[in-house]
């Protein structure tokens, strides 16, 4: 199915995902989450064949503009904004890389506008810019994107809330439990400490992780800057039965 | 090697009301994509039962989730995965994955698949045949894991180790689709409620 090689043989199971660093499902600075929240807690279970196995992708399920929004929308001209790249590495818990990996996003135009039919923001689309982009990780795990800063826009939550400009990724691992949607918010901008979707992650070091930062070795002399978001996804225990010791 | 664990697992923010715009354009009101992705689970080759699955995902309020985006995960009608870490075949173009939305006005979802075999649980029993299904919308912070599993599987579901880890048999019944019959086949309901009476069991995998 994929050009590149998965890990061969059953391993283990994922690691348990640690709640701790993600947003609680309840977070009553978000609104929209109170009543969309589980009240009772998760069932845990251990994982099996259908947790550890996951959907597969290979470059042929995308075409080669796929990754680049600077081209994959142009109506006759370019789209208008600051060009960046945005680009990282996919790794594990284990700091393994993750190749063979759909990463998927999208964004708002550099005005804050998204092209979706429910975004009513009264900034302009672009008739150059779709706003959203694909790709898979190479045997490095690593990805690319050319396309533009997104713009900050106001969303009905608070009053007066807007949101950091950001771009929606979407990760698939080699496994289902890792499945994973997240958002990359730009290093230094001072609404991320506004932000109650950001803010709702406990952990500030966790949230760290969500900022991309700016990357000027890889930047495009003349053309776009860079910025650099590496991305990690659960890892795997060597072993289903841990209290055997190895090589049993 | 044991390999340990040495970075942290990247959090999760919520997939936002656009989700379409990145998951599934067409329904955000463009055309961007030569194809899609998701929007055919088994494949022509597939052998099996044909079903069709339908829904809706309900909030707190009882009132439906119009921009929900639910993913399906599945072994063929033999209970094996496309996927090297199970290594038994498959057909070709079973993908045994698939994505949907709910409908903007009604907050229905449907996909179309076959029924899936019992498959392997983590020390080699079998599992009663299930979907997997795995929920994002704007106001969930972290995406929801939960199982459908099949109505007439009564000897496999009462055997099956995840439904037996929830006591309270209302709350077991949430996992258990409803079996519709129609003309041109076989339709399975599975509503979704995130929370209050009936909620939904969500896994944590
Ligand atoms: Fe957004």
């Amino acid at each position: 199915m994929t050009e590149h090689s998965h890990r061969k043989g059953p391993s283990g199971p994922f690691f348990a995902r640690d709640f701790a660093r993600h947003p609680p499902a309840r977070w009553p600075d978000y609104k929209t989450s109170i009543a969309r929240s589980p009240s009772q807690p998760l069932l845990s279970i251990e994982q099996g064949l259908g947790e550890i196995t996951g959907p597969l992708f290979s470059l042929r399920d995308i075409g080669p503009q796929d990754n680049d929004l600077l081209a994959n929308y142009t109506h006759g001209g370019s789209p208008i904004g600051e060009r960046i790249l945005i680009h990282g590495r996919v790794l594990d818990e284990n700091a393994r890389p993750v190749p063979g990996v759909l990463v998927e996003i999208w964004q708002a135009n550099a005005a804050g506008r998204y092209r979706h039919r429910n975004d009513g923001y009264l900034a302009p689309l672009d008739p150059n810019f779709g706003g959203c982009g694909r790709t898979v990780t190479d045997a490095e795990g690593y990805y690319f994107f050319r396309t533009l800063k997104p713009g900050a826009y106001p969303w009905p939550n608070a009053t007066d809330s807007w949101r950091p400009p950001h771009i929606h990724f979407s990760i698939f691992g080699s496994g289902f439990a890792q499945r994973l949607i997240t958002q990359a918010y730009f290093e230094g901008d001072p609404l991320i400490a506004r932000c109650p979707i950001a803010q709702s992650i406990p952990d500030p070091q966790a949230l760290e992780m969500l900022i991309a930062r700016l990357d000027m070795e890889n930047s495009v002399p003349f053309d776009m800057l860079a910025w650099r978001f590496d991305i990690v996804l659960r890892g795997r225990r060597s072993t289903y039965f841990e209290n055997r010791p190895e090589g049993n | 090697m044991n390999k340990p664990r040495i970075l942290k697992e990247t959090p999760s923010q919520t997939a936002g009301p656009y989700v379409h715009i990145g998951l599934a354009p067409r329904a955000a009101g463009f055309d961007i994509y030569e194809q899609e992705l998701g929007t055919d689970i088994a494949g022509p080759e597939a052998k099996g039962e044909r079903i069709r699955v339908t829904g809706c995902v309900f909030d707190a309020t009882g009132a439906p989730v119009r921009d929900a985006l639910i993913e399906a995960w599945q072994a063929n009608a033999e209970g094996h995965f496309p996927h090297p870490e199970d290594g038994r075949a498959t057909e070709p173009g079973f993908r045994g994955w698939g994505r949907v939305i709910s409908d903007f006005e009604s907050g229905e979802w449907a996909f179309d698949t076959i029924r899936p075999g019992p498959v392997p649980g983590p020390r080699g029993q079998l599992q009663a045949p299930h979907i997997a299904l795995w929920l994002v919308a704007r106001g969930i912070n972290i995406g929801l894991h939960t199982r459908l599993y099949f109505p007439e599987e009564e000897a496999a579901n009462a055997a099956d180790p995840v439904l037996c880890a929830i006591p309270d048999p209302r709350r077991r019944a949430t996992l258990i689709a409803r079996r519709i019959e129609r003309e041109e086949g076989v339709t399975y309901r599975f509503d979704i409620r995130i929370q209050g009476a009936d909620e939904t069991v969500f896994l944590d995998i």
